[in-house]
């Protein structure tokens, strides 16, 4: 839920990274904090094992520029997608003002995401958010692959609900962008109608 | 889930009252109020060297790990921590389950005195939060954006 501070002028949105194991939630992170300006952007806090999978959370703050004379901050997280860290993606998702669900394109990789998206739904709904309504962009990621499953077959099961969705290759930042802009807009649409 | 935090004017500079005071009380070095869900909300003391922002989101993620923690043993919550340094030692207080308090202080100050300054503090601030929740759920407090325009919102991202 976002936070707007009439004395400083400020509204801070939430938006969580979300998918299975390996599906380069992080990677998303890190280009974005890679290709932005210094002043733009805050440290790249990363909790994660000494083999670099995410422990608990990466977290990214930016800061958009100025709507109707209010600065806008995005915290972006990520969850650990392993499948046991289920505590810990409960925890992330309090608060959460937007969703990006980050697939495996890899074919080996879908059942992965569909039980990913199903916890995903769960987890929303333990916090009173409903996956139907929340603000949520889904980005088939590993494009590229060779075993990548079609778009059609992955839009079947990924996203039923018809949100906006882009095609990417996080580490060479495709698709990174379009992702990031695209589920900010419908976070400040949503604030538009005073949820 | 819980309402939009909402902060205005008035309620803000008694905020920042609460927490310069208790800097001042505590012999403190830093003191921080930071929402449950990682957002900044107030900071007093010697804050220039701290990246405040990733403290902010460290706290509450260590908040809602313990909380998670304490569910798992049979507690609601730990309500207070404390962590302890070489240096420099930290204290964190849940206010009014929606705002943690974070205190940051050395030996020229001691536990007792700091959780004792905190707990006044606490309550000070609970009172503020009631007060800000009643006038956020209050009639006339539509959302400050209910009038910007997809221009609006395209242009933040016109490069």
């Amino acid at each position: 839920m976002s936070f707007i501070n009439y004395s400083s002028r400020e509204i801070n949105c939430k938006i969580v990274y979300y998918g299975p194991g390996l599906c380069g939630k992080t990677t998303n992170l890190q280009y974005i904090y890679n290709k932005t300006n210094p002043e733009t952007k805050g440290k790249l806090i990363s909790l994660s094992t000494e083999t670099d999978r995410t422990l608990f959370f990466d977290f990214l703050p930016l800061s958009l520029g100025e709507i109707r004379g209010f600065k806008t901050r995005f915290h972006l997280y990520t969850v650990p997608g392993q499948v046991f860290y289920d505590a810990s993606r409960k925890l992330i998702l309090k608060g959460v003002d937007g969703v990006v669900f980050v697939a495996d394109s890899q074919v080996e990789r879908m059942e992965a995401n569909m039980e990913s998206l199903e916890n995903l739904r769960v987890n929303l709904a333990e916090q009173g958010y409903d996956l139907n309504k929340i603000p949520e962009v889904v980005q088939y990621n590993k494009r590229d692959l060779p075993n990548a499953v079609t778009l059609e077959e992955m839009r079947k099961v990924l996203n039923p609900r018809n949100v906006p969705e882009y095609q990417a290759v996080a580490p060479t930042g495709v698709g990174v962008f379009d992702t990031l802009k695209a589920v900010a807009k419908l976070v400040l649409t949503e604030l538009r109608k005073g949820s | 889930m819980a309402s939009q935090l909402v902060m205005y004017e008035e309620e803000f500079t008694k905020i920042n009252a609460v927490c310069d005071r208790l800097t001042k009380d505590a012999n403190a070095k830093v003191v921080f109020l930071v929402d449950k869900n990682g957002q900044l909300i107030s900071a007093a003391g010697q804050t220039q060297n701290i990246d405040t922002t990733s403290l902010a989101s460290l706290t509450a993620g260590n908040v809602a790990a313990m909380g998670g923690l304490a569910k798992l043993i049979g507690e609601a919550e730990f309500p207070m921590q404390f962590h302890q340094g070489n240096q420099l030692s930290l204290l964190s207080a849940i206010v009014g389950s929606r705002v943690v308090l974070v205190v940051i202080f050395d030996n020229r100050t001691s536990q007792g005195l700091v959780q004792l300054r905190v707990k006044k503090a606490s309550a000070e601030l609970h009172t503020i939060f009631e007060t800000l929740i009643k006038k956020t759920d209050g009639p006339g407090s539509g959302s400050p954006f209910a009038e910007i325009s997809d221009d609006d919102i395209d242009n933040l991202f016109s490069e």
